[in-house]
């Protein structure tokens, strides 16, 4: 699939930061306003999506040497992995718990095990969605 | 506004049935796919609509919101059905790389012919 | 958890880890863990016995599913003391046996785990207070005997043994399933104990025949009582140490177990009693009839076996008269019965363990257990035969074995079960101690049909697979010890009988245990009584029958060969398959539209029928929100795009469609407060739009249906009835609500989870167990696109199938 459009391809460069940094926002944020673990990971596919759309594979390839496949199992590792901590302090299978923090300059932080278990999630969906696209249009 | 919804689903309930009796493999799954619509939008339309606020807690004094149920369990139902239309287009794919049809009578196996 | 339970899991534990034995390759032989595993369990089991003769019983529970009152509980008394002394005893002396017994080349690891397995399920079928439990471990008695039974699955001979046994043992356990589940209906309660406590005063409930006549039903498939003896024959196609210990020793008393266990429910009333003799003294009858005409070695022992347990099972059904009578002297008269029949279950394993593990020595060491071959190894192997010779003298009941003493016990029961005034017992009663001595005589003939035809007579070796020599002697320790224990149980019976016995009939009989003592003594010599007179007689007739064979065989002529039992079982599984092949045939078309509809007309028909039948089509448009045109508009747009579809002439414009129908639904999230579900049901239409397409670019251009105007208008008919349907109920449901909505709960999310996003809490906290699973379906999900996609097995598979 060889594509050849300069206005989408400048475009996409700009967008795809925006877009990364809108799935980070949205990972941070999930707990308290809309987003969270499953839309970061889906945000940030779709920015990969994007990008593999508009340049050719190998080019990404080169750009992002990482084995999706990888991430996904990484992150439903990590999903389960909170889980099972949870024993380690004695309570039940994926308890979480959180707490607040006084943190210079950013005020009152709120730390979760929660923040972990959604990184697996986020992890977890990304390696999936991509790996799903990219064993696709790999096999022509 | 309800009754609209409920209709509504009816109709992606029917449009959906009638693909998924059709004879090619993209129709079908394409008819899997407008089922998970019709779905989310009747579970969410079971939770009552425009009922309250949005369900994140902030102001003191709203004090009324929407179900959040039915919207997690949608959250859940949305990421799945991605995964099992992704599974079956594959199938389907394969299907017909290796048998050369995507006809579903012509799957069927050798023994009815 | 209790040490108890732990006796039924150690078994099951050692069964996962010797597959990991097995591989290191390790120079210990891989029956050394089962055996340690075996002797720990008896030994330790020993250790209970002086407790439990001073009528302790044990108590432990593990809470499993308690709202159905379903436990893990296992309960230990007499009567499962003495069973579970049997299955770890013989246990370790069969495993030491097959140690010499299989060769190297056998998959012994797959033997040892079934042997773990059934281990551990036996003793929890003996152990489990809970008839739940019970069930489930005597399923998996079942299972592990159809493996072991299949060991040598080569041969189309050892799996249809293995089917035989599994059809009929589960089905009759199933039949016992629905008793268990008719008795909790009616106590209200899983555990034996208390059924016992309370089912005595509910022998007029409708279901207590039932019940009772279905859970005889398991007991007597898995015991191999007549008419469904026809298993156990043919499970002797497995290797003899199973046969030793499945099918003679252990899984076969199981049903005599659960008959004893069962006796103070049902007992004391007049079906269970004709049932239980009636069938018993029939398959006792029936089996050493059929035992004697046999001439292979090991089907011959079969029909033995089951007539045995014919004799245990007619035992306990006299015995159980005894709860007829309440607490008097005439109930401990009666019950002496049952304590024969516990005496006897242990004689038993003593003497038929020894003799099948003489007639594997024979086979292992001269190829075959034809007896028309065999003769004259009396001189060759003078162990094996001096073995043989105790445990054939013992079955017969010949003095000085203890099978004397059992056999005599059990006389003096059919006699005095005639003096009974009750059951109709002056009428055919007297038939009870006429058919028992008859069959006693056929006992008599085929037990020395074991040792003459095979030890004396002229010894051929042309006949044989090769020249006879003693067995090796690690093969010989074990049937040496249980012939040990043959001389020297009729020698000391008064032990076994106090310490082991007494406290199992007291289990039997709980409320006579309370007051009275229910030993009894046994002596060798107790007068020329009826009993000892019909031994005499049973001797003076055998040695005729057996010497004079001609002038009797003709009886068997009599029964027409095509018309056994077994040509009853072949042609009914015979007929069941075709009846089935030609049905599903009928119907499984292996076209998906078909089965598609067979779901829908289901659906319609049954929810659609109910709907009028029960009249529950009613709603209201009071309650709704009201609608803005903006909203009109989106909803239209949906209905329009989606009719589409329909009609979409390339594939390109029915998945742009899709999209449409995608992103209008993200609105309606937007509409009706549900910011997560707008922003990922946009993140994710647009994923999948690009999925569609990379997959579309592989699939073949979208084509017009050619369907004939039949087919299209039962289509269109179909969905329009789905559809409506649909339409009806949601309207219905969404106008009643029968709860009160539990979300109020997940509105503290910032208390309880720390978070102010009530949906995203209850994704990660609440419900996080969901959204874990959901993680690793999507992982799977994943990967199963990835491994469609890359390996390819060659075309159609055929290098894996031809490996």
């Amino acid at each position: 699939m060889k594509i050849n459009n300069v206005i989408l391809r400048t475009v996409t460069k700009i967008s795809v930061f925006i877009i990364l940094t809108l799935a980070v926002y949205l990972f941070f944020a999930g707990h308290n306003s809309p987003g969270g673990g499953f839309i970061a990971g889906l945000v940030l596919a779709a920015a990969f999506v994007l990008l593999f759309l508009v340049y050719d594979m190998d080019t990404i390839r080169k750009g992002i040497p990482i084995d999706f496949k990888k991430i996904a199992a990484f992150g439903a590792f990590l999903a389960v992995g909170t889980g099972f901590g949870a024993f380690v302090f004695d309570v039940p299978f994926l308890t979480q718990s959180f707490d607040y923090f006084e943190v210079p300059f950013f005020g009152e932080v709120e730390l979760s095990t929660v923040t972990i278990f959604e990184a697996g999630v986020s992890f977890a969906v990304v390696g999936v969605v991509i790996t799903i696209i990219l064993s696709i249009s790999e096999d022509v | 506004m309800e009754t609209l919804m409920i209709i509504l689903t009816g109709v992606l309930v029917t449009i959906a049935t009638y693909l998924v009796l059709s004879k090619s493999v993209i129709r079908v799954i394409l008819g899997t796919a407008v089922y998970s619509h019709a779905a989310h939008l009747l579970i969410i339309t079971m939770g009552g609509l425009k009922t309250g606020n949005v369900p994140i807690l902030g102001d003191e004094d709203i004090s009324t919101f929407v179900d959040p149920l039915p919207q997690a369990l949608i959250l859940t139902s949305i990421v799945i059905s991605f995964a099992v239309t992704a599974l079956v287009l594959v199938l389907a794919y394969r299907a017909y790389q290796t048998l050369g049809t995507d006809n579903m009578e012509e799957l069927r196996g050798s023994k009815y012919e | 958890m209790g040490t108890l339970n732990f006796i039924v899991l150690i078994p099951f534990l050692a069964a996962i880890f010797i597959p990991l034995f097995y591989k290191k390759g390790s120079r210990l032989h891989i029956g050394l863990l089962p055996m340690i595993v075996a002797v720990s369990l008896f030994i330790y089991l020993l250790t209970y016995i002086p407790q439990i003769a001073n009528g302790k019983t044990f108590l432990h529970t593990i809470s499993w599913i308690p709202s159905y009152g379903i436990n893990f509980t296992t309960y230990l008394d007499g009567l499962s003391l003495i069973l579970a002394l049997l299955i770890t005893g013989i246990g370790t002396l069969v495993i030491l046996y097959s140690i010499y017994y299989l060769s190297e080349n056998e998959q012994l690891g797959h033997f040892y785990t079934y042997l773990m397995l059934f281990m551990g399920a036996m003793l929890g079928v003996v152990l489990s207070d809970n008839m739940m439990g019970l069930y489930v471990f005597w399923e998996l008695t079942s299972i592990s005997s159809f493996l072991l039974i299949a060991f040598w699955y080569q041969r189309k001979r050892s799996r249809e043994g293995a089917q035989k046994s599994l059809l009929i043992t589960v089905s009759g356990g199933f039949g016992m399933l629905v008793g268990f589940l008719m008795i909790y209906s009616m106590t209200g309660t899983m555990s034996v104990r208390e059924v016992i406590q309370i089912m005595p005063g509910m022998t007029d409930h409708g279901l207590f025949v039932p019940a009772m006549l279905l859970i005889l039903l398991g007991a007597f498939t898995k015991s191999a009582q007549f008419p469904f003896h026809i298993w156990l024959p043919d499970a002797m196609e497995a290797p003899t140490p199973v046969s030793a210990y499945l099918h003679s020793a252990t899984m076969v008393k199981a049903g005599i177990y659960l008959v004893a266990r069962f006796t103070p429910v049902f007992g004391g009333d007049g079906i269970w009693f004709w049932v239980v003799t009636g069938v018993g003294l029939f398959t006792l009858f029936w089996g050493s009839f059929q035992a004697v005409r046999q001439t292979d070695l090991k089907a011959l022992l079969a029909f033995s076996t089951v007539s045995q347990l014919g004799m245990i099972m007619s035992m306990f059904g006299m015995g159980s008269v005894a709860l007829n009578f309440g607490y008097s002297t005439e109930s401990v008269f009666y019950s002496q019965a049952t304590f024969a029949a516990l005496f006897h279950l242990v004689n038993h394993s003593t003497f038929k363990g020894a003799l099948f593990m003489v007639v594997g020595i024979v086979d292992h060491e001269v190829g075959t257990r034809d007896i028309r071959r065999l003769g004259g190894l009396a001189t060759i192997m003078p162990i094996t035969f001096t073995i043989s010779l105790i445990g054939s003298f013992s079955m017969a009941g010949l003095p000085p074995f203890n099978g004397f003493l059992s056999k005599e016990m059990f006389f003096q029961a059919a006699v005095d079960i005639t003096e009974l005034g009750l059951f109709h017992m002056d009428t055919i009663g007297n038939l009870i101690p006429i058919l028992a001595w008859v069959a006693s005589i056929f006992t008599f003939v085929y037990s020395m049909i074991i040792v003459f035809q095979t030890f004396l007579g002229p010894y051929r070796e042309e006949r044989l697979e090769r020249p006879a020599s003693e067995g090796p002697g690690g093969m010989l320790i074990s049937p040496v010890i249980l012939a040990a224990f043959v001389v020297l149980i009729f020698f000391m019976p008064n032990v076994l009988g106090n310490y082991i016995i007494r406290p199992a009939v007291e289990s039997v009989f709980p409320t006579l245990a309370a007051e009275v003592d229910l030993g009894v003594k046994i002596s060798a010599w107790h007068g020329l009584n009826t009993a000892l007179w019909m031994t005499i007689g049973v001797i003076v007739l055998g040695i005729l029958l057996y010497s004079f064979p001609k002038a009797w065989r003709w009886i068997y002529a009599i029964f027409p060969t095509g018309w056994s039992l077994n040509s009853l079982y072949n042609f009914t599984l015979e007929q069941g398959v075709k009846f089935s092949r030609t049905f599903t045939n009928g119907y499984m078309t292996g076209l998906l539209r078909h089965y598609m509809m067979y779901i829908y007309l289901f659906f319609i028909v049954l929810v659609a029928g109910a709907f009028i039948l029960t009249g529950s089509y009613d709603f209201t448009i009071s309650g709704n929100a009201e609608i803005s045109t903006f909203e009109w508009i989106i909803a239209m747009t949906l209905i329009i795009a989606a009719v589409s579809i329909l009609f979409a002439k390339s594939r390109l414009t029915a998945i742009l469609l899709n999209s449409v129908l995608g992103y209008g639904v993200a609105l309606f999230f937007v509409i009706f407060r549900a910011p997560d579900l707008a922003l990922t049901q946009m993140v994710i239409e647009t994923v999948t739009t690009v999925l569609f397409l990379v997959a579309y670019y592989f699939l073949p251009e979208w084509k017009r249906e050619k369907e004939t105007r039949r087919i299209n208008m039962s289509k269109l008919f179909v969905s329009i009835g789905v559809g409506a349907t649909f339409t009806v109920v949601a309207l219905a449901v969404q106008n009643n609500r029968l709860f009160e909505r539990i979300s109020t709960y997940f509105e503290n999310s910032y208390e309880l989870a720390g978070g102010r996003n009530i949906v995203n809490t209850i994704l990660s906290d609440f419900r996080g167990f969901d959204t874990m699973l959901e993680v690793v379906v999507l992982l799977i999900a994943g990967l199963g696109v990835y491994s469609i996609i890359k390996l390819k097995a060659g075309k159609r598979g055929d290098k894996l199938e031809n490996q």
